[in-house]
């Protein structure tokens, strides 16, 4: 349906090309009326979620919170935690500090190229450098355990650096998860 | 053809009981062979006098042997040679044969058979060696494999390997298997099975055991397991991960790789997994140990330097050496029984391949032409080095000869991933 609308869209936009003004590009192509159909408006009742606590354990995974976002995903051979998962790990790591008896497992995990023992040490380095990241931004030690999965536990088995990329990671969860 | 002879019925039902009878039910690694050596030594491997399903079983289990080598080129000859008879020398010299084996399979009591056999050079017309053997019908595929490594050894002049078993990790599905099989895949039998992964098995060098590192309790930790009898224990648990197992050459010590102080470290502990002592320190990674033949030094990856590459330390410890210096990934190091080179993984573009260093030379050869290769073991002999890729998108076994000419690919009925080979040692 996507692509039959961006074809359509296409036409219209070479069909504008011409002497005449050019249709604006929001128009959705393929609708015929061009009169706003009818709309009814009806109030509904109390759908307003709970008011938002950045640091209670219901925010783990409320998907309004960053805390709901648990993988930091690596670049190939590298177990360096990149600039963009610092407010990320920032986020889980003040709600560690303000729930001293919640537990993280960090899983490191890798693509499966290359060395099954290299790679068991690079997911290593991987969960390790994400439990460093977190105890300096004020997690404590004894909250968090960083173990390898090494590359025996894909999320995606398909033979492309778009799915290698996403094995590439650690993963961060709470004791009880 | 309207019938078949009573010699092809005959042959036909001599494979079948070399596949059937003689292997387990399991499904087996069928071996392709695709390349051989450089000069392939002509040999014509006659039927044997006697038994014929019996010298059957045996001659095909040979010629299959010595064909699947890359080093001998099979010639036909259709007449039986026993092991007393002149062999048709003026006949075979014109179809081009160097050698000939020839035979007899005598039943003696108790249902045993004695096979003699006979060696010969064809242009000198003479014989080369007679060997006689004691089996039992149970064990002509075993009978087969010391007939190939004999006439192997004869005429190449080193230890065949026909008599060798290989490990490797089965996974099917999401059930891990360690199996044992015979170097021609046949007769593979399952040591452990587990719902959690198990890597890296490694023979000890009297080929009675394997350290493996298994993650059954949710973890890697480290087993030695005794094939005769299946018993193990635990050689290395300690807290954090314990993996990459390598024994020393005197089957006493084991170089294992802890998370226990932080990062991956290798360590030195006794195979009972008594004493515990850190062999050498790095702030990044360093894992895969395998120790040098003499037991002086070892080797093992590390990205100390900044990408992964291969390091060489004395097993006192000490500073270590930096082997490999020719690209961004250089993994893996396995050391040739002789000690002279070096095989490992090495990333070519996005390719990881088999390479072969020259450790007097350094010079470097490209072994292999595939993408994705790991875990490279030796043969016990040196000539073949045994090696996972994948082809499909499934786990496959290869192995390819150290001059890279022969190229042999160990096929699983199954479908499942077969992955970590480690070739074993020499039967003592």
């Amino acid at each position: 349906m996507r692509n039959v609308f961006i074809v359509s869209a296409v036409i219209f936009s070479l069909a504008g090309c011409g002497s005449q003004p050019p249709a604006p590009e929001q128009s959705p192509a393929g609708v015929e009326s061009a009169t706003p159909s009818e709309v009814v408006t009806q109030p509904v009742a109390n759908v307003v979620p709970p008011p938002f606590d950045a640091m209670s354990p219901a925010a783990l995974k409320d998907p309004r919170s960053p805390l709901s976002k648990r993988i930091v995903y690596f670049d190939l051979d590298s177990y360096v935690v990149k600039d963009e998962y610092q407010s990320l790990l920032s986020a889980h790591s003040k709600f560690l500090a303000a729930n001293p008896k919640m537990k993280m497992l960090i899983q490191g995990n890798s693509d499966e190229r290359g060395s099954r023992e290299y790679n068991l040490a690079l997911a290593q380095k991987r969960a390790d450098a994400v439990k460093k990241s977190l105890a300096l931004l004020g997690a404590k030690d004894d909250q968090m355990e960083a173990v390898s999965l090494g590359e025996e536990k894909p999320v995606c088995v398909e033979q492309t650096e778009a799915c290698w990329a996403k094995n590439r990671r650690a993963e961060m969860l709470y004791s009880g998860e | 053809m309207k019938f078949m002879s009573a010699s092809r019925v005959t042959a036909l039902l001599a494979v079948w009981l070399a596949n059937t009878l003689f292997a387990p039910a399991q499904a087996q690694l069928v071996i392709d062979v695709t390349g051989a050596g450089a000069s392939r030594i002509p040999i014509a491997i006659a039927e044997f006098s006697g038994d014929r399903v019996v010298s059957q079983a045996l001659t095909s289990v040979v010629r299959s042997d010595l064909e699947r080598s890359g080093l001998f080129k099979l010639i036909d000859l259709t007449t039986p040679v026993g092991a007393g008879d002149t062999p048709p020398y003026a006949d075979l010299k014109a179809r081009g044969a160097d050698a000939v084996l020839g035979g007899s399979v005598s039943p003696v009591a108790d249902g045993r058979y004695e096979t003699r056999l006979l060696l010969a050079d064809v242009p000198k017309q003479t014989a080369i060696a007679t060997q006689s053997y004691a089996h039992t019908s149970g064990q002509l595929r075993a009978t087969a494999h010391r007939i190939s490594d004999f006439v192997y050894s004869k005429l190449t002049g080193e230890p065949g390997i026909f008599s060798t078993r290989i490990a490797y990790i089965v996974k099917t599905g999401k059930r891990y298997e360690l199996q044992v099989a015979d170097a021609d895949g046949a007769n593979s039998q399952s040591a452990l099975a587990s719902n959690e992964p198990i890597i890296s098995p490694v023979w000890s060098p009297d080929g009675s055991k394997l350290a493996y590192v298994s993650f059954e309790a949710k973890k890697p930790v480290i087993y030695v397991h005794d094939l005769a009898t299946g018993r193990r224990h635990v050689a290395a648990n300690f807290k954090g991960s314990n993996s990459a197992p390598a024994w020393s050459p005197d089957g006493l010590q084991l170089a294992v790789v802890l998370t226990k102080d932080g990062g991956s470290q290798i360590f030195l502990v006794g195979a009972d997994g008594s004493g515990l002592r850190r062999l050498a320190t790095s702030p990044g990674i360093d894992t895969e140990p395998r120790f040098s033949p003499d037991g002086a030094s070892i080797y093992f990856s590390s990205d100390r330097g900044g990408s992964p590459q291969i390091y060489r330390v004395g097993v006192s410890g000490g500073a270590a050496e930096r082997i490999t210096f020719d690209g961004s990934y250089n993994v893996s190091p396995r050391i040739s029984p002789d000690g002279k080179s070096m095989a490992y993984i090495t990333r070519v573009g996005s390719l990881y391949r088999v390479a072969l260093m020259d450790l007097s030379t350094k010079q470097v050869q490209i072994l292999t032409d595939s993408a994705k290769d790991e875990s490279p073991s030796f043969a016990p002999n040196g000539r073949m080095i045994v090696y996972a890729t994948e082809v499909n998108g499934k786990g496959v076994l290869a192995a390819v000869s150290v001059d890279g000419r022969v190229k042999q690919r160990l096929q699983s009925a199954q479908s499942a991933d077969v992955r970590e080979p480690a070739w074993a040692p020499f039967n003592r």
